[in-house]
């Protein structure tokens, strides 16, 4: 998403320049695939900048922090010591390496390492379905519940328990505030009674919601051992991220183009038409933009929500990372944190996408 | 007053019998807008009768309550006193029996041509088949000259062909009284030539009785039986009415080249400017 921002901000500098260039010089070419060549050029370059930002800085916390290191050593345990912790520092030695930023390099080797680790826990898993299918078809048969893998999530299944969590909560999300969003606002004194409310609940922390949707779900699963954890994730998703789609929704119901409605009056159509065959699909692109922020604001709570929920998903993953202290931890949150930021990126596309296959109006769209 | 009222005066005589030759009847029509300053009268004592079978222009400056009237003849803004009728029967709110063209074609942008048309057709036509009403909906699209472009997007077509689409709608839900609220002041005047033609020659076919209102003289000549012009407000009525003694079907050539034409044309323009 970053990268995103960054390539962006180049593209409209790279424009501008071009624009000046083009004044002062004519005879540049206006060719498509020069410019989408360049573009690429200027993409690919603003990526190798950013890594190499980050390769630097890094590099100088590392430094800094080993330097502080051997400083540390040499005042309290002498001279020796502080030889010692250089060596360690320099071989490379796990015990001793400096927690701080780490670098691409490290980052892309954990990346590597936790692909390979899901490769692995695969065939565990597939070996355990295995091992273990003539002995669950019994279980069936005499109507106990086969026994499941239930060792070490992958980093694929977390990411994949992530998404599963942000599109459960968007649909709740959807089907709660998309017919409130349509009442309230085909219903001005109902938008009033409403009203409060919204204004209220929508400021609310997603923790908030959290431990709102804990206490109710936490009753209701009374005397139930199964795990509750991911009910609890996407309903405060959900709860945290409906209310985008809820005032969008009713601001677009509410603001129907006075002409159309002015047609349905003339031809008198009934409440049912006028609701589905004018006011519904004019307010579509409103209410897909709302659902679009919905779907963006579900994933960036989402994270929050999975760290208190423990449900084990990017969020969990993360937080346990960050606890964990390993000498590789450091650099698997920053995999996590690239992991989210694509993901979210992409979920916005798909959004956009859809976007722009409801809205009448391409002209209109931002 | 204009020798051309006479079924008004005998109208106002009676007050209760209406000439059976009356589609529409407005009588001491007034329009109150209530400001924070006190009310704004729009329109007063406004009496006007328009025969079945007529095509009426009404012309006025802008701002003077031509389209308040047009929009209380629909019933789709409140009347504060007076009355308008349709046939005799009073009018208590919008309805299919007036049909509408609006300044802005007001086609729904996702629909396409044939099922904008359809939308109204299926109103006014419940018990016919589905066969039938695509029929009637395809027949009028066909009278514009969009038998290309039955399953385009409205957002799609160009303002005049969309205003097309809203003159195919209108018709074809077989409306008592058209009411057309300067449809085609939106266009250039090319487009705006073509769109006459091609309301007028529809019009000749389904005689349904027409208020238009219009900016533009030469149209309002063209158009009407008479021109109905409105003094400028507050408190606006109608001001001065004008027969247009043209047969019909008109050709604009024909119209050009009777002399009339510029007596008409100078006593709409004296009227304007004073």
């Amino acid at each position: 998403m970053e990268q995103e921002m960054v390539l962006k901000n180049e593209n409209s500098l790279f424009s501008s320049l071009k624009q000046m260039l083009l004044k002062l010089t004519p005879s540049i070419k206006k060719d498509g695939i020069i410019k989408s060549l360049k573009n690429t050029g200027i993409t690919f370059l603003s990526i190798l900048l950013f890594i190499g930002l980050w390769q630097m800085g890094s590099k100088a916390l590392y430094n800094k922090e080993a330097d502080y290191r051997i400083e540390k050593a040499l005042t309290e345990r002498g001279e020796e010591a502080a030889v010692a912790e250089r060596v360690c520092i320099e071989s490379g030695d796990s015990s001793c390496q400096p927690n701080t930023l780490p670098s691409p390099s490290q980052v892309w080797a954990s990346l590597k390492s936790l692909v390979a680790d899901h490769q692995v826990i695969r065939a565990d898993k597939a070996a355990f379905a295995e091992k273990m299918a003539v002995t669950n078809e019994k279980m069936i048969s005499q109507g106990k519940d086969p026994i499941v893998y239930t060792g070490r999530a992958s980093f694929v299944d977390i990411v994949l328990t992530s998404i599963k969590t942000v599109f459960a909560g968007f649909l709740l999300a959807m089907f709660i505030a998309v017919p409130i969003g349509i009442i309230i606002g085909l219903s001005p004194s109902l938008r009033s009674a409403f009203n409060w409310f919204i204004q209220i609940f929508k400021p609310v922390s997603p923790v908030v919601w959290y431990l709102l949707v804990f206490m109710i779900v936490k009753t209701l699963y009374i005397g139930d051992s199964s795990d509750n954890a991911f009910v609890i994730s996407f309903i405060s998703v959900g709860l945290c991220a409906m209310w985008a789609t809820l005032v969008n929704t009713a601001m677009g119901v509410a603001s129907v183009d006075k002409d159309y409605i002015n047609v349905a009056k003339v031809l008198k159509l009934g409440t049912f038409q006028k609701v589905f065959k004018v006011i519904l699909p004019s307010s579509l692109p409103l209410i897909f933009t709302g659902l679009r922020i919905t779907l963006s604001v579900a994933w960036m709570v989402l994270i929050a929500i999975e760290l208190l929920a423990q449900s084990q998903g990017l969020g969990l993953f993360v937080w346990e990372e960050f606890q964990n202290g390993a000498n590789d931890s450091n650099s698997k949150i920053i995999v996590a944190m690239f992991v989210i930021g694509i993901i979210g990126f992409l979920l916005d596309r798909l959004m956009l996408a859809v976007q722009n296959m409801v809205s009448f109006n391409k002209n209109e769209m931002a | 007053m204009n020798t051309t009222q006479q079924s008004n005066e005998v109208y106002s005589e009676n007050g209760i019998v209406y000439p059976d030759n009356v589609m529409l009847d407005l009588s001491k029509l007034k329009k109150v807008y209530p400001t924070p300053k006190g009310d704004y009268v729009v329109l007063e004592d406004l009496n006007l009768q328009i025969l079945k079978e007529e095509f009426v222009t009404i012309i006025g400056h802008s701002g003077c309550g031509k389209t308040t009237m047009l929009s209380m003849i629909a019933g789709l803004n409140p009347i504060s006193g007076g009355n308008i009728s349709v046939l005799g029967n009073p009018v208590k709110g919008p309805g299919p029996d007036r049909g509408v063209i609006f300044q802005s074609p007001s086609l729904m942008p996702w629909m396409t041509a044939l099922q904008n048309v359809l939308l109204g057709v299926n109103q006014v036509f419940p018990h016919a088949t589905k066969g039938q009403r695509q029929d009637i909906a395809k027949y009028y699209l066909h009278k514009v000259g969009l038998e290309n472009a039955f399953h385009k997007k409205a957002s799609e077509l160009s303002q005049g062909m969309q205003q097309r689409v809203g003159i195919a709608r209108a018709f074809a839900i077989k409306p008592k009284v058209l009411l057309l609220d300067e449809p085609f002041g939106m266009l250039d005047s090319l487009t705006r030539g073509e769109l006459q033609d091609i309301l007028i020659e529809i019009w000749n076919k389904e005689k349904i009785t027409a208020v238009m209102i219009t900016h533009d003289v030469d149209e309002a000549i063209f158009l009407a039986d008479r021109v109905v012009m409105m003094t400028s407000g507050p408190s606006a009525k109608i001001g001065d009415i004008l027969s247009i003694d043209f047969e019909r079907p008109r050709t604009r050539k024909s119209v050009l080249e009777n002399d009339d034409y510029y007596t008409y044309r100078k006593h709409l323009i004296d009227f304007l400017e004073h």
